[in-house]
């Protein structure tokens, strides 16, 4: 199993020009307008806290079902999100220019740090009421899926081969017709992979986003993440090490059930024009293939989507004809219509800003955002020291590579955070240096990136280029740095990214940890946002989730966008 | 026996191109013509050939009949009326074949009846008759990645007949495949339509392979390049089936070379081959081709002088490949172009004769000398006090008088030529040519 696309945010501009300037303008002023709405709302809620979570083992399973089923209905949101918003974006010229940078920062906006607003926001629309918290915990999710799976989707229908393009006008397929005969099968193999990745992603939010503290009140959702919340509380580590076991059986069940049949399956959708070798079906998929009852079911679905699915909805595609004048004129009232946006935005930004914060409080965030980064570099680069190495042995023995994959792929699913506990344990019985030791908590869960891309490099890097190597006896530093480093780098920076975006999310569940009345913080601007969302304090969080955004922003735009392109075009031939 | 032609012409033309133009607006210039002034007009039971060199506008006009690309100026009228975007009653086979990987044989063939909203039953049971008419019976259920070439493009055949168009469109439909295939898949078309089972009315063929136009068509437009227009209409009076080896068959392949060869210089050339001028369009073809054609015409049988035709069969090559070769041997004096024939001249015959060092010598003589691009970007690094120049600068001074895909050809052709004369070098990180490493060598 090799990763069968990249991950949507390596890909795009790397210059910011105008529209990501607007476009960042917009998403601060959301953020900001969020806030501002979510402010002074926390009173009705009591109601839930009386609801407390049961240690009890015995519970486990219940609370097992809650968690996925939020995570379903996440993903449920995400795929419509994802019909909708890229289409648009694709289709409209003008729509596009917005729409795709905003997904661009969307993309890079810390999740966990914008929890505390989405949480006051829902429950202002249902006060008092569950719904309010199982929405917030659900557009958590969310969250860390859509912009992902959308950027994936909008990537593959600017990219639909001309000539399958010209078929569908000349046959005259209704725009229906067409989005599910060429935009939805042809985008398939990335946003399945994609959709899978964030999904992997997204057992970490949802389970940080169970247990909600804002200010003074803290919410528990029914689930594993609020369980383990208790239990830390509780300082039961029994009940830890029972939750990571139910998390364990819940993960091997998505990632056998879900997650290997569907990429397998999706890889019909390839376009590629010559049968290539093809991995053997995983079991679950092969049952369904090979199952006679299965088969009937599965045909009458199939039968069925294709009625719906081609039913002569919407027109079919006419000859493009050119209209200057008339589209200077829109694109006028367009151009006035973003600058309208981004102005009030501004205006909502800076009334918020004025209010409450000071220099000397930008200053300190960039400051802790240092911090932090350094902490992310370090620790990537060290993971790299780790994997790189051991990627390379292990991809270049397919067998091992065949075994291993799976395990790699299966660890970067498990939510990390539900690891934490035991770490912290040992931090406060060594009594050890919080801003060291918590560190390593920020890649435990995103380092297996590093290593299954790797593997995936190592195991296509091409046969005759190592029997070229050993015929001239190229070894030892040389051979890393002449033949594989480069061979396997368009990988390793996939997957690097990837490890180093989830680190950045991390950190602000990674730098503040407790055990029982214990806490433990390190210094950094996860440690800030944790302790502004603890203390209700929207301003700086707000501050510190756009200080955040900004750093993972330019550390994308300046350091991986140009490897990945760097890499990709060396590693290429013509 | 020859039905096409003894059919009598019906009154109404089934399909009219009036004057069309095509060009491409560039803000700061002027528009860039693709296709100037093209007339043409299709009956019923005729098969009409679109032949012409790549980047003649041929493959333009048949997207303009098809609808997908409205002309900028001139119209399209078929079946009486103008035609406005794809219209029901053309259907076409594409060079690529352009099927849907995730489909089935099967599914691909129903897809233009599904769009029409054809019932299931009557669907699966036309696009089982296409299928069969096509010899592809016993494939439905496969997927395209499954087949061979020739076996895709049945496909695309039985994809478009489906569908009971009057008027087919075919964009190449047999450059991509092997030689023993494409023979096998024209041979079973002009088969099918000599007994009339195609349900079709009319066939426009695009293609650059002169053979094949002679097989095929009925009348051949051959196109001029720079703008595209139609140099010459051509009847091609044999009937079907044709022999490739018949002489009067051979006489009309050689007269299409001349017509081809005559009008096809970069500039209209009266007698000497004129220098390229400085936005002159130049092919990316290798410098190693070049010097094997050289070699090859120096050889016993040509002796400094070849018919095209025949030199394009014994090596191998399509009409398309090689006159880009020759026009370059011409742009560059190693060889003339004169009514179908190629003739070695003297530069030619003593790069032939020479060493590996002496020809880099004669190739950036002649380059300096003939390709005023070459000379400009040399003449720059010379100026410059760090000898570097960005490729930027030059590929949009291109782009003014030509597309961006033939601006960045013709960079690619005189990045290769340069490097080869060892003029100058090129930094494909930084996008710069340099006067690195040549000085020590110069």
């Amino acid at each position: 199993m090799s990763s069968t696309a990249t991950p949507a945010a390596l890909s795009g501009r790397r210059l910011p020009n105008v529209w990501d300037i607007a476009a960042l303008c917009c998403v601060v002023g959301l953020l900001v307008a969020m806030a501002t709405a979510a402010r002074g709302t926390l009173v009705p809620l009591d109601a839930l806290e009386a609801t407390p979570i049961d240690l009890d083992p015995g519970r486990l399973p219940e609370y097992a079902v809650r968690t996925t089923l939020r995570m379903f209905a996440a993903l449920f949101c995400s795929i419509l999100f994802t019909f909708t918003y890229a289409p648009l974006a694709a289709k409209n010229r003008r729509a596009g220019l917005i729409m795709v940078p905003v997904l661009d920062i969307l993309q890079s906006v810390p999740i966990l740090g914008f929890l505390s607003f989405t949480v006051a926001f829902f429950m202002n629309l249902f006060p008092g009421r569950v719904l309010g918290l199982e929405l917030a915990a659900i557009f958590a999710i969310f969250t860390s899926q859509a912009w992902n799976m959308a950027f994936s989707f909008y990537q593959s229908l600017t990219t639909i081969p001309s000539d399958l393009d010209e078929a569908t006008k000349l046959f005259r397929l209704t725009t229906w017709q067409r989005f599910w005969r060429l935009e939805v099968p042809f985008a398939m193999p990335g946003l399945v992979w994609n959709t899978m990745l964030s999904m992997s992603a997204g057992w970490f939010f949802v389970v940080a986003s169970e247990a909600i503290t804002l200010g003074e009140h803290t919410w528990q959702l029914p689930g594993i993440g609020s369980y383990v919340a208790a239990a830390l509380a509780a300082r039961d580590i029994g009940a830890v090490f029972w939750a990571i076991g139910a998390m364990l059986l819940v993960i091997l069940a998505y990632d056998q059930l879900l997650f290997r049949p569907l990429v397998a399956w999706s890889a019909r959708f390839r376009f590629e024009t010559t049968a290539s070798a093809t991995a053997e079906d995983p079991w679950v998929l092969a049952l369904l293939r090979r199952t006679h009852v299965l088969r009937v079911a599965g045909g009458m679905v199939e039968r069925a989507f294709g009625t719906i699915t081609s039913l002569r909805l919407g027109r079919p595609a006419a000859a493009s004809r050119q209209r200057r004048e008339r589209s200077r004129l829109s694109d006028a009232a367009f151009a006035a219509g973003v600058a309208l946006a981004v102005g009030a935005a501004l205006w909502q930004v800076v009334g918020y800003v004025s209010g409450a914060l000071t220099w000397a409080d930008l200053r300190e965030t960039v400051l802790l955002g240092s911090l932090t980064l350094l902490r992310v570099v370090v620790l990537i680069a060290l993971a790299s020291m780790v994997w790189v190495p051991v990627g390379v042995w292990l991809g270049l023995r397919p067998t091992w590579a065949r075994r291993v994959q799976p395990l790699a792929q299966f660890l970067a699913a498990f939510p990390a955070n539900l690891l934490f506990p035991v770490f912290v344990v040992v931090i406060v019985r060594f009594g050890l240096n919080e801003d060291v030791f918590l560190t390593p908590l920020m890649v435990l869960g995103t380092q297996w990136y590093i290593l299954f891309n790797v593997i995936a490099g190592a195991a296509a890097f091409p046969g005759d280029l190592q029997e070229v190597a050993k015929n001239f006896r190229v070894g030892g530093f040389l051979w890393w740095r002449r033949v594989i480093i480069p061979g396997i780098l368009p990988y390793y920076v996939t997957g690097a990214i990837t490890a180093s975006g989830g680190s950045w999310n991390a950190a602000i569940v990674a730098e503040v940890a407790s055990w029982g009345d214990t806490k433990l913080q390190a210094h950094g601007l996860g440690a800030y946002i944790a302790q502004a969302t603890d203390a209700g304090d929207f301003h700086k969080i707000v501050l510190g989730v756009v200080v955040m955004s900004l750093f993972v922003l330019l550390f994308n735009r300046l350091l991986w966008r140009p490897l990945y392109a760097y890499a990709s075009r060396r590693a290429t031939l013509g | 026996m020859d039905a096409t032609v003894a059919q009598p012409l019906p009154p109404q033309p089934l399909l009219q191109v009036r004057a069309c133009r095509q060009a491409y607006h560039k803000d700061s210039n002027a528009d860039l013509v693709v296709l100037d002034d093209v007339n043409l007009t299709l009956q019923a039971g005729e098969i009409v050939g679109l032949l012409g060199r790549s980047g003649s506008g041929k493959s333009t006009l048949l997207r303009i009949v098809s609808g997908l690309l409205p002309p900028t100026a001139g119209e399209v009228i078929w079946r009486g009326e103008a035609l406005r975007g794809p219209a029901p009653g053309i259907a076409m086979v594409f060079q690529s074949f352009a099927l849907f990987p995730w489909l089935t044989v099967q599914e691909n063939v129903e897809l233009g009846l599904e769009a029409q909203g054809v019932p299931r039953a009557e669907r699966e049971a036309r696009a089982e008759e296409a299928i069969d008419l096509i010899g592809l019976g016993g494939y439905e259920s496969a997927y395209p990645k499954e087949l061979s070439g020739g076996m895709r493009q049945r496909v695309g055949l039985a994809r478009a007949l489906v569908v009971h168009p009057d008027l087919l469109l075919m964009d190449e439909p047999f450059s991509a495949l092997d030689v023993l295939t494409a023979e096998t898949l024209r041979t079973d078309l002009i088969d099918l339509w000599m007994e009339h089972r195609l349900p079709v009315q009319s066939i426009l063929i695009v293609t650059h392979n002169i053979e094949e136009a002679v097989l095929l068509c009925d009348r051949i437009l051959v196109f001029a390049s720079n703008p595209g227009r139609v140099a010459q209409e051509i009847r091609v009076p044999f009937p079907h089936p044709r022999n490739r080896l018949d002489p009067a068959f051979r006489q009309l392949v050689d007269e299409i070379y001349a017509v081809m060869t005559r009008r096809a210089p970069p500039a209209p050339a009266p007698v000497a081959p004129a220098d390229a001028p400085f936005a002159a369009q130049l092919h990316h073809v290798s410098t190693n081709l070049l010097a094997g054609l050289m070699e090859a015409l120096a050889g016993p049988p040509y002796d400094g002088r070849a018919d095209l035709p025949a030199l394009a069969a014994s090596l191998q090559l399509e009409a398309d490949e090689l006159l880009p070769l020759g026009e370059t041997l011409q742009l560059l004096h190693f060889a003339e172009l004169e009514e179908g024939d190629i003739k070695l001249s003297e530069t030619g015959r003593q790069f032939v004769q020479s060493d590996t060092d002496d020809r880099k010598k004669l190739f950036a003589a002649s380059l300096l000398a003939h390709v005023k691009l070459a000379a400009a970007i040399r003449r720059t690094l010379d100026e410059r006090w760090n000898h570097r120049a960005s490729a930027v600068r030059f590929r949009d001074e291109l782009e003014d008088h030509m597309s961006p895909d033939y601006a960045e050809e013709t960079l690619r052709a005189i990045i290769a030529w340069g490097r080869y004369a060892e003029l100058y070098s090129f930094d494909e990180e930084a996008q710069q040519f340099s006067l690195e490493d040549i000085e020590a060598a110069a």
